[in-house]
C-alpha cells in the first residue's frame, strides 16, 4: 500500500496540469489615466498557482508596469488584499483553480481607500483608525514585579481577534466604510476587541468610550461582508456585536 | 470620497491597451452574501416606508383642513393600482419588521451573529407565509368587486 503511493507520487509531481485563464485587471496610472481602465491578460497557469503567481507572471513576463503590494506571499503579512471576482481576498491565498476559470477573473484594488496605482491604495486612513483605538496593552505596574497571570479560559476569550493581520480586507468590504470614510471600520474594532476582553488590560473603559460614537461600533449595519472577507476566519461581526454589548453593560 | 472610481460600473478605457480592452466588464458590484443583501433590502424598504408614512400623515392631516378633499383622496386609494401598491407596502413592512428582529438578535443575542444566515432564511420564510396569506385576500378585495 505504502509503496503504491510512493510509486505514484513522482509521476503526479512531474505533470502539473496547466490551463488558460484571462485576468481582467483594473489598471490606473495616475500620471497617464484620468480614470481607471480594464486590461485583459491571457495566461497559462498551473493548477497549483494562486492569483498572486499569475500577477507575478504578468509583471515579470508581460507588463512590468503592473503595480501591486505583496511581501511574504504566505497569508501572514497582509499586504496583498484585493478584490478578486468582486470579493475581497488575499491574492496569495486564492488558488486560481478554485475560481470560475471559464470567465475572466477580475482583479481590482480594495474599495473605499484612495486609489494610488493599479492595485495599490493609500492605507493611511485605515491605519489611522487602527491607531485611534489604542491597540496596545494598557496596564500599570504589577505588584512585586512578577508576570501578569492569565488562565487559558481568560486567554480564549479574545483568541479569535488576535489573528488579525491588518490586511484591510474586512474594512474595505464594508458598505458603510465605502460611503462614510469616518467610520472606524471592522479592523480597528477587532483590534480594540483584542484588548478590551484581555484580562491583563486595564484600558477597556477608554476604548469603549472611543468606540461608543456615531462613527464607532454603532455604524455597523451587520452586513457580514467583513466576516466573509476575513482571510484569517475571524468572526468580525460577532466581535463588533460583543463590543456593542460591552458598551451597553458598561464593562467588558 | 477621493476615489472617483468608487462607482460600481467603471469607465471605458481611454486608449487601446497592449493586449485588448474589454468594452465594459460585467459588474464589479461587491459580491456579498445574505447579510449584505438583507441590509440592502432593509435600507430600500426602510426608505420606501418612510415616504409612505410622509404621504400617510399628510393625507390624514387633510381631514382637519377639508373633509371633502379627504374623502376624495381616500376614494382614489380604492383604485386597483393603489390596491396593488398596498401589496407592495405590506411586503415592504413585513420584510422590514422581520429583518429588524433578526438584526436585534444579531446585536443582543450571544449566538445571533453565528446564526445570522439561518435567521435570514427564517425571515424570508415568515415573510412568504405572511404574503401567501395576504396577497390572495387582497387581490379578491381589489378585483373581486
Amino acid at each position: 500500500m505504502s509503496t503504491a503511493v510512493a510509486d505514484k507520487k513522482p509521476a503526479a509531481a512531474e505533470v502539473i496540469p496547466t490551463f488558460n485563464v484571462t485576468l481582467r485587471i483594473r489598471r490606473f496610472d495616475p500620471e497617464v489615466d484620468e480614470e481607471p481602465r480594464w486590461e485583459d491578460f491571457d495566461l497559462e497557469v498551473f493548477a497549483t498557482d494562486r492569483v498572486l503567481d499569475a500577477l507575478h507572471k504578468i509583471k515579470w513576463e508581460v507588463d512590468g508596469s503592473l503595480t501591486f503590494r505583496r511581501s511574504c506571499a504566505h497569508g501572514i503579512c497582509g499586504s496583498d488584499a484585493m478584490r478578486i471576482n468582486s470579493r475581497n481576498r488575499l491574492a496569495c491565498k486564492t488558488l486560481i483553480k478554485d475560481l470560475d476559470i471559464t470567465k475572466p477573473i477580475t482583479v481590482e484594488a480594495i474599495k473605499g481607500l484612495p486609489l494610488e496605482k493599479d492595485l495599490i491604495v493609500d492605507m493611511e486612513p485605515f491605519f489611522d483608525s487602527f491607531k485611534e483605538v489604542n491597540p496596545f496593552l494598557m496596564a500599570g505596574p504589577v505588584k512585586g514585579g512578577k508576570e501578569r497571570k492569565q488562565s487559558p479560559v481568560e486567554r480564549a476569550r479574545f483568541d479569535d481577534t488576535t489573528k488579525c493581520i491588518l490586511c484591510a480586507a474586512c474594512t474595505s468590504s464594508c458598505p458603510v466604510f465605502w460611503t462614510d470614510g469616518q467610520y472606524f471600520g471592522p479592523a480597528a474594532i477587532v483590534n480594540a476587541h483584542r484588548f478590551i476582553f484581555d484580562s491583563r488590560d486595564e484600558g477597556a473603559g477608554v476604548r469603549l468610550d472611543i468606540l461608543n460614537d456615531k462613527e464607532g461600533v454603532w455604524r455597523c449595519r451587520t452586513t457580514f461582508n467583513c466576516t466573509d472577507a476575513c482571510p484569517r476566519g475571524i468572526q468580525v461581526t460577532q466581535a463588533i456585536a460583543e463590543v456593542k454589548q460591552a458598551i451597553i453593560k458598561g464593562h467588558a | 470620497m477621493p476615489e472617483k472610481s468608487a462607482s460600481n460600473l467603471v469607465a471605458e478605457p481611454k486608449s487601446p491597451s497592449k493586449i485588448r480592452s474589454p468594452k465594459r466588464p460585467a459588474g464589479t458590484l461587491y459580491r456579498g452574501n445574505e447579510g449584505m443583501w438583507s441590509w440592502v433590502l432593509h435600507r430600500i424598504t426602510g426608505v420606501a416606508i418612510y415616504f409612505f408614512l410622509l404621504v400617510h400623515i399628510l393625507d390624514t392631516a387633510l381631514v382637519r383642513v377639508s373633509p371633502e378633499a379627504y374623502n376624495q383622496v381616500i376614494e382614489t386609494y380604492k383604485t386597483p393600482v393603489m390596491g396593488l401598491g398596498e401589496i407592495a407596502l405590506v411586503a415592504a413592512i413585513a420584510f422590514h419588521a422581520f429583518n429588524g428582529l433578526r438584526i436585534i438578535l444579531i446585536d443582543f443575542w450571544a449566538f445571533g451573529a453565528k446564526h445570522q444566515r439561518a435567521m435570514f432564511w427564517v425571515v424570508i420564510g415568515l415573510w412568504l407565509i405572511l404574503l401567501a396569506g395576504f396577497i390572495p385576500r387582497q387581490l379578491m378585495h381589489v378585483f373581486g368587486g
